[in-house]
């Protein structure tokens, strides 16, 4: 397990003083967060380094997992897909099954605290079963500014229930009568996924997934759906190939909806016919296999045309790598343009600046560099329990 | 006047900052809609877009200087709007309102000169926020001038701003903390003068640091 100290060596300087000194002013204070689940993107990949990072600086700091049955876990999904804006069918009595299973989640947890973060959908109406004392926010991992309007005034009800609202970004809220704080997702430098590499470690991993380094390596990593647009950076790709033997890597992980198959197969019949397409369907917990590809790629494309924070292009940012990215999302929020990659409109844009990019190793280089000192400044989790810890201060002082 | 190595009375206390960030629930998808909002939006929130900027781009010096400006270029695509806004020196106003008001005339100004009111289209609304800024005390106190070369040689970049940016706009200590500790507790008048007229503007926090060290290092090399 992680101590605050293993992070003086990845930090910003003095990022660490100010941590301890911050704590100091709330130690003892009993922060409680719960969440839908122990593994997965969003709110689990944000507090497995988290908690014990706030224990270490004298936070009595808790998580809690809230379940229940299999209608409970389906509504919960139908409620989020529908806040995020999906066509989604929900009746009042599933709605009425997931509050009444939050009030038997209470039941099981000790739910004082001096502040209580209740992250996403899957717990959020526990705020109904709350007890006298401590601030409770509810944090928001994902986009529900154009929600269903049905699931958002069923929701809404809810959230005004909590003393403030937390969001990624501003525009990822929608209006609420609650203080709505801002607090950027972050990664963790020490996990696996982002810890340094030996290049014969990269090597090694690229091997075993059958990448040659022998050519430049445009790498885009994530889900292969439409959103992702994993076929647009195909069609970028024949565009750049004209001018220059590079080689494109596609890896992630496909969802168990239909729209992933479909991506996944016609991704798979344009890499048939050329062999310098490679793509990777990936297990959940590929970490090594995705830290190798970032690190082996000489451009990282994240070309999403819906995206919520976008956090694989920090990802690619730490490992010293120029990225080209979409208008979408939090992606324009940490690609600065010109400076650390380029946010593109068009499959065109994005051969254009892969192709300057390969055309200028060295503008390539001074991009990745500045990329790698944003995130140690922005994106880092010191960063985010720095804000956590503001945020106590703030609301307990 | 005081010898090098004198001791102050008054001890100067680093202090870095956090900001505790808030959205504020307005938004602007085109220009006119940014200046209506800029009338009524707090004053925390022009302080937070305009001088709160340099706090959170401290690693990248961009070609800026303020979120209005970042956005109407981005986003907005008004690369003339753009220029006009990243050119208001948030430093040289007396009071938030009076950059306010300057913000507010630009935009109108040029506003006068077009057809239509250019839009976000294909880019980002423009999301207003505001901070609280959250102090944190930092390092050893410094007594000397020798000390406080030292404690400003180490200390978070944050309290960069918040003794030359924080103090002077917020809090009101319009010489800034550094130029006023000198001048009254070291009686160092002629040093605290230069340090008060450093620009701040459209560079990095990093770069305000160098240029305060190399001043007091003047000084120290001065007195032996």
């Amino acid at each position: 397990m992680m101590r605050l100290d293993d992070y003086r060596q990845v930090a910003s300087p003095g990022a660490v003083d100010i941590i301890l000194k911050l704590a100091e002013r709330v130690r003892g204070r009993r922060l409680l967060h719960l969440s839908g689940g122990r593994f997965g993107a969003g709110a689990p990949e944000a507090l497995q380094p988290l908690i014990p990072l706030l224990n270490d600086v004298g936070i009595d700091a808790a998580w809690e997992i809230t379940g229940g049955d299999p209608v409970f876990y389906a509504t919960s999904a139908a409620l989020q897909d529908a806040l995020e804006g999906g066509e989604r069918v929900l009746d009042d009595e599933a709605l009425g099954h997931w509050m009444e299973m939050n009030r038997i989640n209470a039941k099981k947890i000790r739910l004082e605290a001096d502040v209580v973060v209740v992250h996403d959908v899957q717990p959020a109406s526990i705020v109904s079963s709350r007890p006298g004392g401590g601030r409770w926010l509810w944090r928001c991992h994902f986009d529900c500014s154009a929600p269903q309007r049905r699931a958002w005034s069923v929701f809404r009800a809810l959230v005004e229930q909590y003393d403030g609202a937390v969001f990624p970004l501003p525009r990822f809220g929608r209006r609420l009568g609650i203080p709505q704080y801002v607090i950027q997702p972050s990664i963790d430098p020490l996990s696996e996924k982002h810890r340094e590499m030996a290049p014969r470690e990269v090597t090694r991993v690229l091997q075993a997934l059958g990448v040659a380094q022998d050519r430049p390596l445009l790498v885009q990593i994530g889900l292969f759906t439409r959103a992702a647009d994993p076929l647009g950076v195909v069609n970028a790709y024949r565009l750049v190939k004209k001018h220059h033997p590079v080689r494109l890597v596609l890896a992630g992980t496909a969802g168990d909806d239909p729209e992933s198959y479909d991506v996944l197969a016609e991704l798979r019949r344009a890499a048939e016919h050329d062999p310098d397409i490679l793509v990777r369907e990936l297990p959940p917990d590929a970490y090594l296999q995705i830290n190798a590809l970032q690190r082996a790629a000489t451009v990282v494309l994240h070309k999403s045309v819906r995206e919520g924070f976008g956090l694989g292009v920090a990802e690619a940012m730490w490992k010293g790598k120029p990225v080209i990215g979409g208008i979408a999302g939090g992606l324009t929020q940490q690609i600065v343009y010109d400076v650390t990659g380029y946010a593109v409109h068009s499959v065109e844009g994005a051969a254009f600046r892969v192709r300057h990019l390969l055309n200028n190793p060295d503008i390539a280089a001074r991009m990745g560099a500045a990329g790698r000192e944003l995130v140690r400044r922005q994106f880092l989790v010191t960063r985010h329990l720095t804000d956590y810890l503001a945020l106590l201060i703030h609301l307990t002082s | 006047m005081m010898e090098a190595g004198v001791t102050a009375a008054e001890p100067f206390v680093f202090t870095g900052c956090v900001e505790v960030r808030q959205a504020l629930q307005r938004t602007a998808d085109d220009e006119r809609e940014l200046m209506d909002r800029l009338e009524e939006v707090p004053t925390e929130s022009i302080f937070y877009h305009t001088h709160g900027y340099f706090l959170r781009h401290r690693p990248i010096t961009t070609a800026y200087g303020n979120d209005f400006a970042a956005w109407v270029a981005v986003h907005v695509r008004d690369q003339a709007l753009s220029e006009r806004l990243a050119v208001v020196n948030p430093f040289e106003y007396g009071s938030l309102e009076l950059l306010r008001e300057e913000l507010v005339t630009v935009v109108h100004d040029h506003l006068r000169r077009l057809r239509t009111v250019p839009r976000a289209e294909g880019g980002e609304p423009f999301h207003f926020q505001q901070s609280e800024i959250v102090e944190v005390a930092l390092g050893t106190p410094a007594v000397t001038l020798l000390e406080f070369r030292e404690g400003l040689a180490s200390v978070d970049a944050s309290a960069i701003y918040f003794h030359m940016v924080e103090a002077r706009t917020r809090l009101g200590r319009r010489a800034g903390d550094f130029a006023e500790w000198l001048r009254s507790s070291l009686e160092l008048p002629d040093l605290a003068e230069r340090i008060e007229r450093i620009d701040t503007y459209m560079t990095s926090l990093e770069r305000v640091r160098a240029r305060v060290l190399s001043l007091v290092d003047v000084e120290l090399e001065r007195r032996g």
